[in-house]
């Protein structure tokens, strides 16, 4: 299939969506039941009905779904020299997913192991930083929610909030200065006489994994802390009164009630995670794996842009399964958890 | 009883470490920052020193990024509160059964990575830059602000919703039957009520922007922002110059968040003093029907 | 002479549900006019459609002789005053006063006298740059009045404003709104479900039940001569004996009830057969000796009231009945348990056809 016709595609599908918005309003208006009420324009006047169409449309199509058709639609181009973009020679192909699965355009004859270990790697890491900033947070969140008093309340959540005023970057590289060689705990450790020779834990990953559980915990926090400050405390009390045990209270009253705040912080938490790129650039070791930073060099190491674009959309599809996969788990809709 | 009071204790503790793990990585950073050797370190504290400090104003590089980051941030609030208002006002009005699509097209950003961000708007505009000659979108600041401000405007509508959610509809009908226009009911009574999300909206579109890292790598090219000129230095290696840069950003954001706290206290005040004369009022009323009756 | 405000057979319907129902009515200049009617009666519909924030689903309305169809609320020379006054917490209260002028395009040390003009109407001098938060519940009415009398309606159209007010404070405001009527001199149309209120400050009443205009007339018309049952039993108290028209004969009728045959005056000329009921005021109602009166009753209790003394009986089908007795007589009032019989003028009670009545 020639790619003019994917850019005819990406254009018509936003056209008929709207169209299906104009249509729904206009069926509304001719509806004698809704005779007494006013349509858009004259509810808002021309002058703000106009910016709202003209600053919303350009937001959804212009910034939101365009490029995100852009992208899908070049993962599956060829790469070929500008000047020949929609050329004779364009035509869509699966070549850019077929070189993230055997490393290859052409042959299929062995696997793209450092790819691949790359993506799972990422994928199950991000996973079990997501379960583990749920472990870390969950005590202090019930803490905040439903035990502390009211000035110790706000002191926690200043001190929550402060270390996030300190950039992403710079948050890595305190950890790098914690964990390098001649670092803080490598330091303490040769001073004890516990080791001898400093521990690379840079090299270990160790110092990634603390860096990226650290990074986006505050999402998990407020979240978590969101939906346990709506649990009703006499039912805790009811609970407790009735003898049953505290893991009863927290496994069958906390946690079900919690349920959409721990899918939206796991939902965060994941995204951010798997497309962290700061954390691995700033704490990987020269053999550290991680799935983003081989994105980037699509682009900007290798110069190709199409083979990015379908790297860039499996990270999309993973991150849009996992979503998805909590909902189910959590029986939830994407309004429950997109606060 | 004993169960309970060991239980509390074990909290304590657990309390501690967590901010322990929070603050330590920080405050680690912090003190390299002030520390003589040119390798990061606290232990040994060799000498105290401002001189990173020094070393961080004098590199070229990191101002040039700084202004950059401070002009996108700029233009990003300028961006993304208008459309996220506009974003917010359209949820109530887009057709019912069109508003879940609605909201997940304009959430959608706050749930994607921002390095797809990054990458599908510089394709976007790469193709039709190429295609209609419109060069001047192919900028790594235009392309910035595009990019951002795309996942920013869901974070200003999401605040702006909010505060819409108290608005009172009567107050633009009471505009209206006075004569008001629909653009002057929008500019004299909208507006003016929604200025308190429009403050800490431009805050947090101004934060987000400035500390960006994922999307703006992309979208800004061959140009570079404070926080891209950061990672390139710790791609070469570590100074304490950039612990240096920390607490110079901690050092701001906590005079900003002191400021704010101060604002909102005397604000407290104000409608304090306010609510108390309203009450004096009503009892001055109260006494007069009651004078009148007697 | 044109009418301040007409309503030319005016139906608006939301979807299925009508809110009101063909009303007609005319409202002439400088009249204090009132709706009254329970919650969900379509007033507050019918005054929203006046002031341009509905538009009638049939009919016309026309105010000062034109027709408003097309015409915007910010065009009408209407002004509402808001259930919640919905004045303006954004602005001190000088700006809340004037701010129809400012939307006129005038200017602002004009607009500042006309704001000093105001506030001394409504006896605020000086306080215009107060925020609307620092107001007691009846400055904040004043307020209200004050920005809507700033642009110099034609019609004021006030919805309930005086709802939120403390009892003794809103019977204060009955006479001081009837003042300022009066000082202005202009239309007011005034929504209500007090009858008090009605009755104390109106010209005239249209009173509406499910969105249909029951009965349009003075106080004493609207008391004394009810047209539907709804009225008769909205508008004051009253005893209600339902039955059948048994015998029709000139001005009186006599209506079969469970108590037996009672006569009261036909209004409606209903013929024999046709279910009626009979309504006698609490007033028209007199105490008297066992088996000598029309109806039987026993006395349950009785409430006293100063100039009044309200007498609760419950007749022999165990429906109730009040009677009111004046001054001295409430000492000869029998105890509690002692049967009674209850005599009154057949010209005094009132036959009113049962239909359409849904308020027990």
């Amino acid at each position: 299939m020639h790619s003019s016709i994917g850019q005819v595609v990406i254009y018509v599908i936003p056209a008929m969506v709207l169209a299906w918005f104009g249509w729904l309003a206009w069926r509304d208006r001719r509806d004698p039941a809704n005779a007494g009420r006013q349509g858009f324009v004259a509810r808002n006047g021309w002058p703000v009905a106009g910016f709202l169409v003209i600053a919303v449309g350009f937001w959804t199509i212009f910034m939101i779904v365009l490029p995100l058709f852009s992208m899908i639609d070049l993962s599956f181009r060829p790469k070929l020299p500008p000047p020949q973009w929609g050329g004779p020679k364009d035509f869509y192909t699966l070549d850019n997913y077929r070189y993230f699965l055997f490393g290859s355009t052409t042959s299929t004859a062995a696997w793209n192991v450092t790819h691949l270990t790359a993506f799972a790697l990422t994928i199950l890491t991000s996973i079990a930083i997501t379960a583990l900033d749920f472990v870390i947070c969950y005590p202090i969140a019930y803490y905040m929610a439903k035990v502390a008093r009211p000035n110790r309340l706000r002191l926690m959540m200043l001190m929550l909030i402060a270390p996030y005023w300190v950039n992403e970057i710079l948050r890595a590289f305190a950890f790098r200065i914690l964990f390098s060689s001649q670092g803080i705990i490598n330091n303490v450790l040769m001073a004890s006489g516990l080791i001898d020779q400093p521990v690379d834990f840079l090299a270990a990953d160790v110092a990634l994994y603390a860096g990226l559980a650290y990074a986006y915990l505050l999402m998990m926090m407020f979240a978590l802390y969101n939906a346990l400050d709506t649990l009703d405390g006499n039912l805790i009390e009811a609970a407790r009164d009735l003898g049953a045990p505290w893991w009863h209270i927290h496994a069958f009253i906390a946690i079900p009630h919690a349920k959409p705040g721990i899918a939206s912080g796991s939902t965060l938490v994941f995204m951010l995670t798997a497309g962290s790129l700061a954390a691995p650039l700033v704490l990987g070791g020269p053999r550290s794996l991680w799935f983003t930073p081989i994105v980037y060099d699509r682009f900007y190491q290798a110069f190709n842009w199409q083979q990015g674009a379908a790297y860039a959309l499996i990270l999309l599809v993973a991150c849009v399964v996992f979503v998805l996969g909590v909902l189910r788990l959590f029986k939830l809709g994407l309004a429950e958890i997109a606060r | 009883m004993s169960s309970r009071s060991v239980f509390s204790a074990l909290m304590g503790v657990y309390i501690l470490v967590f901010f322990a793990y929070l603050f330590g990585p920080l405050v680690v950073m912090g003190l390299t920052a002030f520390n003589t050797p040119a390798y990061p370190q606290v232990y040994p504290f060799e000498a105290f020193t401002l001189d990173w400090f020094a070393t961080l104003f004098a590199d070229a590089d990191m101002m040039y990024g700084l202004r950059k980051s401070v002009l996108i941030g700029v233009l990003v609030v300028l961006v993304s509160v208008p459309v996220g208002l506009a974003g917010a006002m359209m949820m109530t009005q887009v057709h019912a059964r069109a508003r879940s699509f609605y909201y997940l097209v304009v959430v959608s950003p706050v749930l994607t990575p921002g390095v797809i961000i990054g990458i599908s708007t510089v394709v976007f505009w790469r193709q039709t830059t190429q295609m209609t000659g419109l060069k001047f979108f192919y900028d790594g600041t235009v392309l910035t602000v595009l990019a951002q401000s795309s996942f920013i405007s869901a974070y200003t509508m999401l605040i702006f919703l909010a505060r819409l959610q108290r608005f009172d509809h009567t107050l633009e009908e009471a505009a209206l039957d006075l004569g008001a226009s629909r653009a002057q009911v929008f500019r004299n009574i909208l507006i003016p009520f929604m200025m308190p999300a429009i403050g800490s909206a431009s805050a947090i579109a101004f934060l987000s922007s400035f500390e960006n890292y994922n999307t703006t790598t992309f979208a800004i090219l061959a140009d570079k922002t404070l926080v891209t000129v950061l990672a390139g230095r710790l791609r070469q290696g570590t100074t304490p110059a950039l612990s240096a840069l920390a607490v110079t950003i901690v050092a701001v954001t906590v005079c900003g968040a002191i400021l704010y706290e101060y604002l909102k206290r005397r604000e407290a005040r104000e409608a304090d003093r306010r609510a108390l004369n309203a009450s004096r009022a009503e009892l001055a009323d109260l006494n007069a029907v009651a004078q009148d009756a007697a | 002479m044109t009418s301040a405000v007409a309503l030319d057979h005016v139906s608006i319907r939301f979807g299925s549900f009508t809110a009101v129902d063909d009303a007609s009515l005319d409202i002439a200049p400088g009249e204090f006019f009132s709706f009254l009617g329970p919650s969900g009666c379509g007033k507050t519909t019918l005054l929203r459609t006046i002031s341009g924030f509905v538009e009638p689903s049939e009919g016309v309305v026309r105010i000062d002789g034109k027709d408003m169809r097309g015409i915007g609320s910010n065009q009408r020379p209407t002004a509402l005053i808001f259930q919640n006054l919905a004045l303006f917490p954004m602005m001190s209260v000088a700006e809340n006063i004037v701010y129809g002028l400012r939307v006129r395009g005038m200017g602002k040390s004009e607009r500042m006298k006309v704001a000093d003009r105001l506030l001394d109407l409504i006896a605020l001098p000086g306080q215009g740059n107060k925020r609307i938060d620092e107001l007691s519940g009846g400055q904040k009415q004043r307020v209200a009045i004050a920005r809507a009398l700033a642009v110099e309606p034609k019609v004021l159209l006030l919805d309930e404003p005086l709802s939120a007010l403390d009892l003794k404070l809103r019977q204060h405001m009955r006479s001081e709104l009837k003042e300022i009527q009066r000082r202005v001199g202009i239309t007011f149309i005034y929504i209500t479900h007090d009858q008090g209120e009605a009755l104390t400050m109106s010209d005239r009443i249209a009173v509406m039940d499910r969105g249909v205009i029951q009965q349009i007339g003075d106080g004493r018309t609207l008391y004394n001569h009810p047209r539907t049952a709804f009225v008769a039993s909205f508008v004051g108290e009253t005893n209600i004996l339902a039955g059948k028209v048994a015998t029709a004969e000139g001005e009186l009728a006599e209506v079969a009830t469970a108590h037996g045959p009672l006569s009261g005056a036909n209004a409606r000329k209903l013929m024999s057969g046709s279910d009626a009921m009979l309504f006698i005021r609490p007033e028209s109602l007199r105490l008297t000796a066992p088996g000598a009166g029309a109806i039987r009753g026993t006395i349950v209790g009785s409430a006293f009231e100063g100039h009044v003394t309200h007498v609760s009986l419950v007749a022999a089908d165990g429906s109730k009945l009040t009677v009111s007795v004046n001054g001295e007589a409430a000492r000869l009032v029998p105890e509690p348990g002692a049967e009674v019989g209850l005599v009154y003028r057949p010209e005094e009670a009132i036959i009113l056809p049962s239909e359409g009545y849904a308020h027990a």
